[in-house]
């Protein structure tokens, strides 16, 4: 390749690939980020895209997208603004315009841009103009015609030939980032090793668009962004579903025994029954349920039976799944779901990412149902929380619901593979054959934990179910001073779990003007906000929250050394209201946005400033 | 399933849990049946697990001696499914009603047996909603007066074995309450079958639904109005044994013996191995007054259970995997050392 123009180096860049549903606009991201995790740079993705699988072609709502944000230092979110666009249609470039940085750079396949494309997304005539990009360095490719042209000798159908010309607009951006194509190449040979004429065609296209870019200067300068200084160790790409269904694996292994998955397919949780069935080599037994409330019911049934019982889910599936949950709490099994919240109501915005089902998983049953809430909070420590959800799960005899949400299900960091050693033990609590007078519902004073006895041991025959038990034999018993002491029974075992879970981590200072509450996945926009407010020497700390049932145990610690208090979150404030409830002495202001998006960093360092000052 | 042990006796699976269905009610005689089979069987307590879901019948599993789960309303067979699949080496029955497993829990109900998992469900038919004191449930007959059809139902029942067949299902057999010698046997049967097994027992509700199936069970008339399949034989019936199939054109006929020339010779010969279900969904379809109602096993053709199927691919993709632990599945793929 031909000497480069000049190279300016960046700290980081945002790059968003966006166009039809169809346009294969989150594999080409997922290239781009892979090749630069590679190169050693930090990484955070975020897929967004339309509840249908083709919407109608060249409008607005079918626009699927794919951030990444890149750095040579740490980043912790997919970035707010752009710093590139590649556009491959008037609608793509409707859509994103106004997440752009002022400065920016955008690529458009031109020859998308025609009247029919133009008017179908809403413009006039000129959508550069009319959305006031002039300004901006817009490069105008015709991306179509040239991928044609690269691939005519081919002999492809047209069909092959257009799926690949988002690989031209890759080139052009590997080109304008000075990253080298071997990456996807290798990815391409791999992917279509049986189709060789489908690798040559994206590897001649991907080269095509480069060098297309090379030959106008495209940009000038070009643009680097060096290795970020990140912690030795071998790293692989992972987003939270995969992360997700490993740490459920790696739970299952580290307690010696087989995992079941009972689950329906909802959207955005899909991805971990996928993976989860695709791990018989590791002896998960997957069963996709014929609904919501099978997955959750045959989950239980496998987790009588003497295997670790686990459902995955998202809120409306939550919502089904809740009576069989009840029985969980009531025949305390051990048993994980996990709930991959989405915007809501009802079927709401299923693609999209929210905080709103907290409330239903800390109280949405009938009668005193307690069951532990842990929140993951980046898309690789899906892995950790998911993991400890499942010991607490098994060492506490209890339901444990995991919430995790959109945002991290779909978006991708690198993450340092950890070695299994590094992980504890999980001991259940089996009773070993022989044991005399097998009492189902004695306890473990400690935990308030019962047994569990494994249907086929010989002389531990028992009966459990949904009825009120006995607090010794599990028996039915309809005794009222029982019932109550049962109920009490069941919430205490659950708050005792606090003796096993960390305190809460304050970020920053432990006293100071501004304390700012996160829970789940706003964790790295709020990270970031805090931490640039804190390099500006604002008084501002974060403390974020993973076990929201039981609380850390030193909470109130934390909460009393701050003048003021705002809890964010992407709902109305269920977090606040659920704070207010258990610290009553404190007032908690609220940031919410429920946009179906994750936070901006500019917006939650605005609504800071805001309160610092007044 | 294996025979282990030949010394067992009805008393080894009983509870001491006091039984607390209604004197007289048709549940009684049907757990006796239960327990007899297993006596039969051979095989400990300790490999079964009996689950229910909710309703009168579903009280089961507390009066066995066995594993026990009692569910909530119409799950029986999914939590049954995750048991059977997680830990295929027990035995798994599932105790269900008519509303718990054909209208709450339908869905479950027709899936576990397109599934062909290997449980055996027995299904107390009483045409009521007795735990709730007296609905229609989704086989009252047309026209039933009930609580909530105090002018009669206006809907059509299910036909238990209809839509077992319709679903798949490769084993329905059919009893009632007080018949022990033949629930016992039927019983025996369903346990021995690889797969799902559906047993449809008549059941009387003396409370709610009294003479729910008189008309067929009744002393007077039931030697005319029953007939009893076995594979291999003819399909005869009466006091007299007088009475019996044939295949006339597309249906059933009942026919009498020695008129017209007909003679056992020409009736139908029962096959409940036969993999084309049209004669057994006819034999399970039969109603009186047309025609006497089948008991026995209607229908048991053998197909692969779902467990095994599951057994055989995660040992086939275990020894082709290199991912032997979770170690091994971290470092799989694409991965990047810094």
């Amino acid at each position: 390749m031909n000497k480069k123009p000049e190279v300016v180096e960046r700290e980081d860049v945002v790059i968003r690939f966006s166009g039809d549903s169809g346009d294969g606009m989150q594999l080409t991201g997922t290239l781009f980020s892979d090749t630069s995790a590679l190169l050693g740079n930090d990484i955070s993705t975020f897929p967004d895209y339309p509840a249908e699988i083709r919407a109608p072609q060249g409008t607005v709502g079918g626009v699927s997208g794919f951030q990444v944000h890149i750095g040579r230092t740490e980043v912790f979110t997919p970035g707010d603004y752009a710093d590139v666009l590649v556009a491959m249609n008037p609608a793509a470039l409707k859509a994103n315009a106004k997440w752009m940085k002022p400065d920016g750079i955008i690529i458009l396949d031109e020859d998308n841009f025609d009247e029919k494309w133009i008017k179908k997304a809403g413009y006039k005539e000129d959508p550069v103009t009319e959305e006031k990009l002039n300004n901006f360095n817009v490069i105008k490719a015709p991306i179509t015609t040239l991928t044609k042209e690269a691939v005519k000798d081919l002999g492809l159908d047209m069909k092959s030939v257009v799926r690949s010309k988002n690989m031209f607009a890759l080139g052009m951006v590997y080109w304008l980032f000075n990253r080298p194509l071997t990456f996807t190449e290798t990815f391409f040979e791999e992917k279509f090793q049986k189709r060789p004429i489908i690798v040559e065609a994206n590897k001649k296209v991907l080269q095509t668009g480069y060098h297309f870019a090379e030959t106008i200067e495209a940009m000038k300068p070009t643009f680097m962004v060096s290795p970020a200084p990140i912690k030795k160790g071998t790293y692989r790409n992972i987003n939270g579903n995969q992360a997700t269904a490993w740490g459920l694996i790696a739970a299952a292994e580290k307690a010696g025994l087989e995992l079941f998955i009972g689950s329906y397919p909802i959207t955005p949780a899909t991805g971990i029954l996928e993976e989860l069935s695709a791990r018989k080599d590791l002896g998960v037994r997957s069963f996709q349920a014929e609904d919501e409330i099978a997955g959750i019911c045959t989950a239980i049934g496998a987790s009588f039976a003497g295997l670790l019982g686990v459902t995955t889910t998202s809120g409306p599936g939550l919502a089904l799944k809740s009576e069989a949950l009840g029985l969980a709490v009531m025949t305390e099994l051990p048993l994980v779901v996990v709930d991959v919240q989405r915007g809501g109501p009802s079927t709401g915005l299923p693609t999209k990412t929210e905080q709103s089902d907290l409330m239903q998983a800390l109280y949405g049953r009938n009668g005193e149902s307690p069951v532990v809430v842990v929140a993951a909070s980046s898309p690789s420590d899906c892995f950790y929380y998911a993991f400890h959800a499942a010991r607490i799960a098994i060492e506490h005899m209890t339901p444990v619901l995991l919430l995790t949400d959109g945002f991290l299900a779909n978006g991708t960091e690198p993450w340092r593979i950890p070695s299994m050693k590094e992980y504890p033990a999980i001991k259940p609590r089996i009773v070993p054959e022989g044991t005399e007078n097998y009492q189902p519902y004695a306890r473990d004073p400690k935990t308030l934990a019962r047994s569990w006895a494994i249907p086929g041991t010989k002389g531990l025959e028992h009966r459990v179910g949904g009825l009120e038990k006995d607090f010794l034999s599990g028996n039915v018993s309809y005794d009222p001073m029982n019932h109550h002491r049962m109920t009490e029974i069941r919430e205490e075992k659950v708050d005792r779990v606090v003796e096993v879970i960390p305190d809460l981590e304050l970020m920053g200072p432990d006293t100071g003007d501004l304390l700012v509450v996160g829970w789940g996945g706003t964790f790295g926009h709020l990270r970031t906000a805090v931490t640039e407010l804190q390099a500006q020497g604002k008084s501002v700390s974060l403390a974020h929250f993973n076990y929201i049932r039981p609380l850390p145990k030193n909470v109130r610690n934390i909460l009393e050394k701050f003048n003021t208090i705002i809890v964010c979150e992407i709902n109305l404030g269920q977090f606040a209201n659920y704070l207010r409830m258990k610290f009553q002495d404190f007032r908690f202001e609220q940031f919410n946005m429920v946009r179906g998006l994750p936070f901006t960093v500019v917006e939650l360092k605005n609504k800071f400033i805001e309160l610092l000052e007044a | 399933m294996r025979v282990e042990d030949t010394t067992l006796s009805f008393k080894d699976f009983k509870s001491d849990q006091e039984v607390r269905w209604c004197p007289g009610c048709g549940d009684h005689a049907i757990l006796n049946s239960v327990l007899r089979a297993l006596a039969e069987l051979g095989v400990p307590p300790n490999k079964y697990a009996f689950i229910s879901g909710i309703g009168c019948s579903s009280r089961f599993p507390y009066y066995m001696d066995t594993y026990g789960f009692h569910g909530i309303h119409g799950r029986a067979a999914a939590i049954a499914s995750g048991a059977k699949v997680a830990n295929p080496d027990l035995n798994v029955w599932v105790i269900t009603g008519d509303g718990d497993a054909m209208a709450i829990g339908g869905n479950h109900f027709i899936h576990l047996i397109r599934r062909n998992i290997d449980i055996n469900l027995i299904m107390f038919n009483n045409e009521i909603y007795g735990l709730t004191k007296g609905q229609y449930s989704p086989t009252s007959k047309k026209g039933t007066i009930t609580k909530t059809s105090p002018f009669g139902t206006i809907e059509a029942p299910f036909h238990p074995g209809e839509l077992v067949i319709g679903s798949q299902g490769r084993f329905f057999a059919r009893s009632i309450d007080n018949n022990v010698k033949l629930s016992t046997e039927v019983f025996v049967e369903a346990a021995k079958h690889e797969g799902t097994s559906v047993v449809e027992v008549l059941q009387n509700c003396v409370i709610f639904n009294e003479e729910a199936h008189g008309d067929i069970t009744d002393k007077e008339v039931r030697e005319e109005r029953q007939i009893f399949l076995r594979h291999g034989e003819p399909m005869i019936f009466g006091k007299n044994m007088d009475k019996g199939l044939i295949l006339d054109g597309l249906k059933l006929k009942v026919v009498r013996l020695g008129e017209n020339g007909v003679n056992e010779k020409d009736l139908l010969v029962h096959k409940a191995n036969e993999n084309n279900p049209g004669i057994h969904t006819m034999l399970s379809n039969m109603r009186w007054p047309n025609y006497p109602v089948a008991l026995g096993v209607i229908r048991n053709v053998s197909y692969p259970t779902y467990e095994v199927a599951l057994d055989s691919q995660i040992n086939k993709i275990r020894q082709s995997s290199k991912i032997k632990c979770m170690d091994d599945l971290l470092k799989s793929g694409q991965t990047y050392t810094v």
